[in-house]
């Protein structure tokens, strides 16, 4: 399955965790929407506000780490954001992610790379990253067989569900 | 094979795995609390189960923002509730039988040594200390294991620490960890287990172990372990039912790393905002006045962190400029700490003992920071705005510290009184 995605980045640092990407204080409550408003509030204020539908998010190392708070890839889902691309991911927020059916791509050379506002055009199958503006191309690492089946079926729970079908 | 090898293969129907296989593994146990499950039964429903795999399996833990702080908060417990009883899930805990769920777990026997546990939360990984795989995984993933009492997990590698050597007075596993995680960085052990050993780790106590493998998240690890010794089966002896398996690593089982640390000459440690990795040793923490000291949570609100904490007070007073908030981690602590005359001590010298609940330590409620406000907490991340305003701050220590600091008004060893 090919999905392509185009959007313009923004670009954050190291270490970028759940607490900033959805702070416990708005987890009174799951609605996307509602998360969506204070989607990355306490590492930029303007964020909810500013981002615009397909935008991407590039972080550093250990994007996402932290809690095992799911709200906060529905939050980033939820705000516009097309996919996450990043050094590397905390391990829940990467599980959290596949299962929810947000796309993510595991890139040093695209993390270090890509800069704020850049247009970044994604291969999200093939783990190909395209940096429009800078005329660049980088690889992201595929994901295994078992991974890319979650994602395929659209999520765990899509996953689950055919298997129950089955079963009964 | 390393324990956590072997725990994943017996769970696999395996006779080995290798790091770096993805798995199937069945759950022993399968945990939420009211900020995850809710979330995680909207999952269930859209899968279209009907029933839990288990319900004896299965913990609801109410503890994040319980008691209710909030109309959307009662909606998420009163949402909790219902669903533990349609699906007769008897591990379902309510305010005022309750505790915070990483002490109550291991407390009620409902993890024993050689089991897989996953749970809605990140500090899942506490339940490493009684030599159990546990990790902590996202609502959609608990959801699918309380359909299918199994989930896909990755074969980590392990890697193996070391500590050597008599640990210091005011010394203890908090101190440890934060003083590896300085060491390794919050993403040293990234999709990795930690496994503890060493004589100073042998001497340890539980509850210093539990706070160990607590923070093992931190270092961006799976999961944290210790193998069990005489330490767990005592700490196990009489909680537990049925039969558990003790695994224990091989000699010669494979490291991706081995780290070794001459525990004698770790001080009291503090990790300064805003990265649990940002760690100093006591004697270097400078002059840092605070305004509110937190002493509790999953990391540290056991009996060893009240009684230390306890120690450090009795007969003293909480400076006028600070608010100390103690929250015992579960009932049962609440009342043992009451039986032993510590909440006393602590009300004496002018602090706030609450009911167990994980409000502060994630600014929800019961003691959130004000702009520009500082706070020592014995809890597991200093992360921006992690107790309250983004421009507040958060500096992690011990129990004994935390309480020294409470009586100076300023970041301090219980040495200096």
């Amino acid at each position: 399955m090919t999905l392509a995605i185009k959007g313009k980045v923004w670009k954050f640092g190291d270490n970028v965790d759940t607490d900033v990407i959805i702070p416990a204080r708005y987890l009174n409550t799951s609605d996307p929407i509602e998360l969506a408003k204070h989607c990355m509030e306490d590492a930029d204020p303007r964020f909810a506000a500013k981002v615009e539908k397909g935008d991407i998010i590039v972080g550093g190392r250990n994007f996402g780490c932290g809690s095992s708070r799911e709200h906060a890839p529905i939050a980033i889902k939820a705000a516009g954001v097309s996919c996450v691309i990043a050094e590397s991911f905390a391990r829940i927020f990467f599980r959290n992610a596949l299962n929810t059916g947000m796309p993510i791509l595991e890139s040093p050379e695209a993390a270090r790379r890509i800069e704020a506002g850049d247009v970044v055009e994604v291969l999200v199958g093939e783990g190909l990253i395209r940096n429009l503006s800078r005329g660049e191309e980088y690889k992201a690492a595929p994901f295994p067989e078992f991974m890319q089946r979650i994602v395929d079926c659209g999520g765990l729970i899509n996953y689950v569900r055919e298997r129950i079908r089955n079963e009964s | 094979m390393t324990i956590t090898e072997k725990i994943l293969a017996a769970h696999a129907g395996r006779d080995r795995v290798e790091p770096g296989e993805l798995i199937s593994v069945k759950v022993d146990m399968v945990l939420g609390n009211d900020i995850t499950a809710p979330v995680a039964i909207d999952q269930f429903r859209k899968a279209g189960a009907k029933t839990v795999f288990d319900p004896e399996k299965i913990a609801l833990v109410p503890d994040h923002f319980t008691p209710n702080k909030d109309i959307k908060s009662a909606e998420q417990c009163a949402k909790l509730r219902e669903f533990a009883k349609e699906q007769s899930i008897r591990h379902y805990f309510e305010v005022g039988r309750m505790g915070i769920e990483h002490c109550l777990l291991p407390e009620q026997g409902l993890v024993r040594p050689g089991d897989v546990v996953i749970g809605a939360d990140s500090h899942t990984c506490t339940y490493g200390a009684l030599g159990a795989f546990a990790t902590g995984v996202g609502s959609t993933d608990m959801a699918a294991a309380m359909i299918l009492g199994e989930v896909w997990l990755k074969v980590p590698e392990s890697m193996k620490f070391l500590y050597h050597g008599k640990l210091q007075r005011w010394v203890y596993g908090k101190d440890l960890i934060l003083y590896t995680i300085g060491d390794i960085g919050v993403d040293g052990a990234l999709y990795k287990a930690m496994e503890f050993c060493g004589e100073s780790i042998e001497n340890l106590s539980m509850d210093s172990r539990f706070t160990m493998a607590n923070m093992a998240v931190e270092a961006g690890a799976k999961n944290g372990i210790v193998e069990p010794d005489k330490v767990t089966l005592e700490y196990v002896r009489g909680r537990v039912k049925g039969d558990y398996r003790v695994f224990r690593s091989d000699p010669d089982a494979s490291y991706s790393a081995v780290y070794e640390y001459d525990a004698g000459k770790i001080e009291p440690q503090v990790a300064f905002p805003h990265l649990p990795d940002n760690v100093r040793p006591i004697s270097e923490a400078g002059e840092v006045r605070i305004h509110q000291v937190v002493i509790g949570s999953c990391t540290n609100g056991r009996m060893e962190d009240l009684r230390a904490a306890a120690e450090v007070l009795r007969g003293r007073k909480v400076h006028s400029g600070v608010r100390l908030l103690v929250f015992p981690g579960t009932q049962q602590i609440y009342l043992e700490a009451m039986r032993e005359g510590l909440l006393e001590i602590f009300v004496e010298a002018g602090g706030a003992v609450s009911t167990p609940t994980c409000g502060p330590c994630l600014g929800g409620h019961m003691g959130v920071l004000a702009e520009g406000e500082r706070a020592i907490a014995t809890t597991n991340r200093n992360f921006v705005g992690r107790m309250g305003h983004p421009k507040s701050e958060v500096y992690l220590s011990n129990a004994a510290v935390a309480a020294a600091s409470a009586v100076t008004g300023r970041i301090a060893s219980p040495e200096e009184l």
